[in-house]
């Protein structure tokens, strides 16, 4: 059991590793970048779209093209991540998912 | 780690940490659960206790580690992760822009260190410290090592107890990573030009996805939805706040 616990696969840790370079170069980016550049305009907004663009695409082909109950309850969450606290719309999208497939299952 | 720029941090100004710690106390309820989770769902995918804390000490993006889970198959596609993980973690870059100037007395060595913690929770409070006064290397840090601590403690904890757990589905826990991704969308919500810019990368990703093999459908929506943003852009100025209100929730 022990060694399941600490089993340590080297290209696992390779992995770990090049995610925490890339990481660490977007954290101290803002260090080095403020001394030499104003970011304005254009270009400020079109950074901005950066995040949310990058999360949709991560959750898209999940939430839009699994199947009938998933969209749904991606909708579901999606209104309620507006009004409720992040965890309580993540177990409002989860109820509804087991529901809606049970739902869906039966008819 | 960093005990040295700790120990330091107590003896610059212990009020201050403290007070980093504290005002980070109840972000601890948040985001324990969700390192649980995880915790279980990398379990399922076949890492270890040991790779996992190692990822979370590392890397410390939440975002970015659920996303290579989601990415995380045989064999271990490590340059799609490593680069998705990048794309990822580009808004950091706009967070510590956004905080470089509103620290106060920091040594270089105490900025390139303490930035390795810069996640979005402790980046949100240091924001929110920064419209009072000038934030800390000792806010900072108290800020910081409570994360880091509860998010090494909670993705261990569910790394190991996640194997018992059996088939996430069951639960409809599959979907938990659907359902906090699209949080994590709608928390940077400001309306219209919002939508429009999901609307591309959505529509971008679902085809890619659909016909291109690998994680590529990342990139065209991403940079569909940048191109979005950019052709929607008027001189209006904008508000980098809003992000910050969210991942306060």
């Amino acid at each position: 059991m022990s060694s399941e616990i600490f089993a340590l696969d080297p290209l696992v840790l390779f992995t770990i590793i090049a995610m925490a370079s890339g990481t660490y170069l977007t954290r101290i980016a803002g260090l080095v970048l403020t001394k030499f550049v104003t970011f304005s305009g254009r270009t400020e907004a079109a950074l901005q779209a950066v995040p949310p663009a990058i999360l949709m695409s991560v959750v898209a082909p999940a939430a839009l093209a699994t199947g009938a109950a998933e969209t749904a309850a991606a909708a579901i969450t999606a209104i309620a991540a507006l009004r409720l606290p992040m965890l309580a719309a993540i177990a409002l999208g989860v109820l509804s998912v087991v529901f809606l497939r049970m739902a869906l299952t039966a008819f | 780690m960093n005990n040295s720029q700790n120990r330091s941090a107590i003896h610059a100004d212990p009020n201050e940490f403290f007070l980093g710690v504290k005002t980070f106390f109840p972000l601890i309820f948040a985001a324990a659960p969700i390192g649980l989770l995880f915790g279980a769902l990398s379990a399922q995918k076949g890492l270890s206790p040991l790779e996992v804390l190692l990822m979370g000490s590392f890397v410390f993006a939440g975002g970015s580690q659920f996303l290579a889970l989601e990415l995380w198959s045989d064999p271990l596609p490590w340059l799609s992760i490593a680069f998705s993980t990048f794309l990822i973690n580009l808004r950091h870059v706009l967070m510590s822009v956004s905080l470089a100037p509103k620290l106060g007395h920091w040594t270089p060595l105490q900025k390139y260190l303490g930035f390795f913690m810069l996640a979005d929770e402790v980046w949100a409070m240091s924001e929110q410290r920064a419209m009072k006064q000038q934030t800390t290397f000792s806010f900072y840090m108290g800020a910081a090592l409570t994360l880091l601590f509860t998010w090494q403690i909670s993705t261990v904890a569910g790394s190991l107890t996640g194997a018992v757990m059996g088939d996430p589905s069951r639960y409809g826990l599959d979907f938990a990573f659907t359902a906090l991704f699209i949080c994590l969308v709608m928390g940077f919500w400001q309306g219209r030009k919002t939508g429009i810019v999901l609307a591309a990368s959505g529509l971008a990703a679902v085809l890619t996805y659909k016909f291109v093999p690998g994680a590529w459908y990342i990139i065209a929506g991403a940079i569909a939805g940048v191109i979005a943003a950019a052709l929607q852009y008027d001189d209006k100025p904008n508000g980098f706040s809003s992000s910050s209100e969210i991942l306060q929730s």
